[in-house]
């Protein structure tokens, strides 16, 4: 019998994500096709040993592309849950410290960002930015800070009242000394789990703007356009579909169990 | 509970006014001249300046967003430059659409999510739970993009069940509102199960069960009715997801809706109908929220006090 694993979510999540994390990196430079390569003879053939997911319209590797594919999703999906997490963090914090009216500013500007439903803020500022990894990154970010600033002034306004850091206070610990041995450690375990569930989620809305032309533009691979691309041939090729879309679920299932696993670690959220 | 209801009345104006104040910025400060855009880089100086003239961009930025707070008061949108008609016109025709792929979609995640909660909540840990869970975190995790292209290639394609795209009767419906509605279920029957767990372990579930009742009789009249402020709380958080997962099916399955409009505005450059597209979807996520809260209140008298 194989032993029970206490945190099954933890060791799924982390063998998933890992080995996108492997593919991603390693994947282009073990499978060496030219994703961009153009081959018109090979337009919709399905998989085969040369090209294990098939080639799409153009004749073009499908699984190159989807390994690079994956190289552009984890990157932009890192870069924006990192910012957002900073962003966010610097927000929520200094609203929580000022206190008073500052607060109440910041955290009304909360409220109508988060007026935007879904991704419709990442979709309006994308529009106007136009189509580019960096804009894309903007638009996202743009729209995933709240989460973290709603965090971090949480535990800092909770913070501030309990005993062990009025006692820290009293006995004249300086405020880099509290931010780094009270808050940090207090703050590290929601916000882990708020991150890993952000990448899963900023990977399916970079996909969705990719999907609506509003992300990374062909020929670069990204799982979006590529879902895109296939929806024209899915009675004749239904693999164009299949191998991004795939990706794309795995993906967020495998930051989704890894989020649960840690919640469950830290004891944080149910 | 009318005391209630105005206070979150009254609340809802200043996001309302800070939603369409971001509107503004987003297409009036964010760099990138929007007439160049429509026009094109080759447009002639002249045309650039009678655009600009026709839209009103060249007055002061203070006297636009005057106007624009103006219009909105009264419904004027402005006028679409791709359909030559009033933005709020083209908007109302199309909004129908929306509400309706909206509330199939949440039909049918109300439809599989209790099923699939009771039977998880009844018996933890069981064979069904781990089947109803597995389900869930399968269900949260397929993207719109890609459960949309699948059940057509399943119902539309292989077993040509249903219709592939476009608004019609309900065969039309089926396939959006399963493409909208399973992660919403998926997120709704992990919290009922919760809530449903929770409520298990309370005295009165105890007693209705200790004077005779079956645990499922129990269940059904007395957990559910408590377990149902943590759905509706869920439901209410979903609301956003719900309304920008329309954008996405509408564009998969070429439904005739507001996301539609505006993914088709911002391909021509139609700055003033993707400004009403967007200001209409946040707006109703506002009045959206606000029913969510009223129906919170009216389950939960807890709520109205406070």
């Amino acid at each position: 019998m194989i032993a029970r694993v206490r945190n099954p979510s933890l060791t799924i999540g982390v063998t998933i994500v890992a080995t996108m994390i492997l593919a991603a990196l390693l994947g282009p430079l073990l499978f060496r096709t030219d994703p961009l390569a153009i081959d018109l003879a090979g337009s919709l053939t399905g998989p085969s040993l040369a090209h294990p997911f098939g080639c799409d319209s153009l004749g073009r590797d499908m699984l190159a592309r989807v390994l690079w594919g994956a190289r552009l999703s984890l990157s932009i999906s890192t870069v924006v849950v990192a910012l957002s997490l900073v962003v966010g963090s610097v927000i929520g914090g200094a609203a929580a410290l000022a206190g008073g009216r500052i607060d109440n500013l910041v955290m009304r500007a909360v409220d109508i960002v988060l007026a935007f439903p879904g991704i419709l803020l990442a979709i309006a500022l994308a529009a106007i930015l136009g189509p580019g990894l960096i804009d894309l990154v903007i638009a996202l970010t743009a729209m995933g800070w709240t989460g973290y600033a709603r965090i971090v002034r949480g535990e800092v306004l909770t913070l501030r009242e309990r005993e062990y850091v009025v006692a820290a206070t009293t006995l004249g610990a300086s405020p880099s000394r509290l931010l780094t041995r009270h808050l940090l450690p207090a703050v590290a375990g929601p916000l882990a789990v708020q991150a890993t569930f952000g990448i899963g989620g900023i990977i399916g809305a970079e996909a969705a703007l990719s999907f609506l032309g509003l992300g990374a533009m062909p020929p670069t691979p990204s799982w979006g356009n590529m879902l895109d691309a296939g929806r024209a041939f899915l009675l004749v090729a239904p693999h164009l579909t299949t191998a991004p879309g795939l990706a794309i679920g795995l993906s967020i299932l495998g930051f989704n169990l890894l989020g649960d696993g840690i919640a469950q670690r830290v004891g944080s959220r149910a | 509970m009318i005391k209630y209801l105005m206070r979150r009345l009254v609340s809802i104006v200043p996001v309302a006014l800070g939603v369409a104040t971001l509107t503004f910025a987003i297409i009036h400060l964010v760099p990138g001249d929007p007439v160049v855009a429509m026009l094109g880089d080759s447009a002639a100086p002249a045309d650039i300046e009678g655009m600009r003239h026709q839209l009103g961009l060249d007055r002061p930025l203070l006297t636009q967003y005057a106007t624009y707070l103006g219009g909105l008061a009264i419904g004027d949108l402005g006028e679409s430059t791709s359909y030559r008609k009033p933005v709020a016109q083209i908007v109302s025709e199309r909004f129908p659409a929306t509400i309706e792929l909206a509330a199939a979609g949440m039909f049918v995640a109300l439809l599989i999510a209790f099923p699939l909660g009771i039977v998880a909540g009844s018996n933890p840990g069981g064979a069904a739970d781990m089947g109803a869970m597995g389900f869930a975190i399968l269900g949260i995790s397929i993207p719109h993009i890609y459960l949309g292209p699948l059940l057509m290639i399943l119902f539309s394609l292989d077993l040509r069940w249903l219709p592939l795209t476009g608004r019609g009767g309900f065969a039309h419906l089926v396939l959006p509102a399963m493409t909208l509605g399973t992660a919403l279920a998926a997120i709704i029957a992990r919290m009922l199960r919760h809530s449903l767990i929770v409520v298990r372990a309370s005295d009165y579930m105890r007693t209705a069960i200790g004077k005779g009742l079956s645990p499922r009789a129990a269940i059904v009249r007395h957990g559910l009715k408590n377990a149902m402020t943590s759905v509706i709380t869920i439901i209410g958080l979903q609301m956003g997801s719900l309304l920008s997962g329309t954008l996405i099916t509408e564009m998969i399955f070429s439904w005739p809706g507001l996301g539609r409009l505006l993914i088709g505005a911002i391909g021509a450059r139609d700055y003033p109908l993707v400004e009403g597209c967007v200001l209409t979807f946040a707006m109703t996520y506002v009045v959206v929220n606000l029913a969510t809260d009223v129906v919170y209140a009216l389950v939960d008298p807890r709520v109205r006090i406070s």
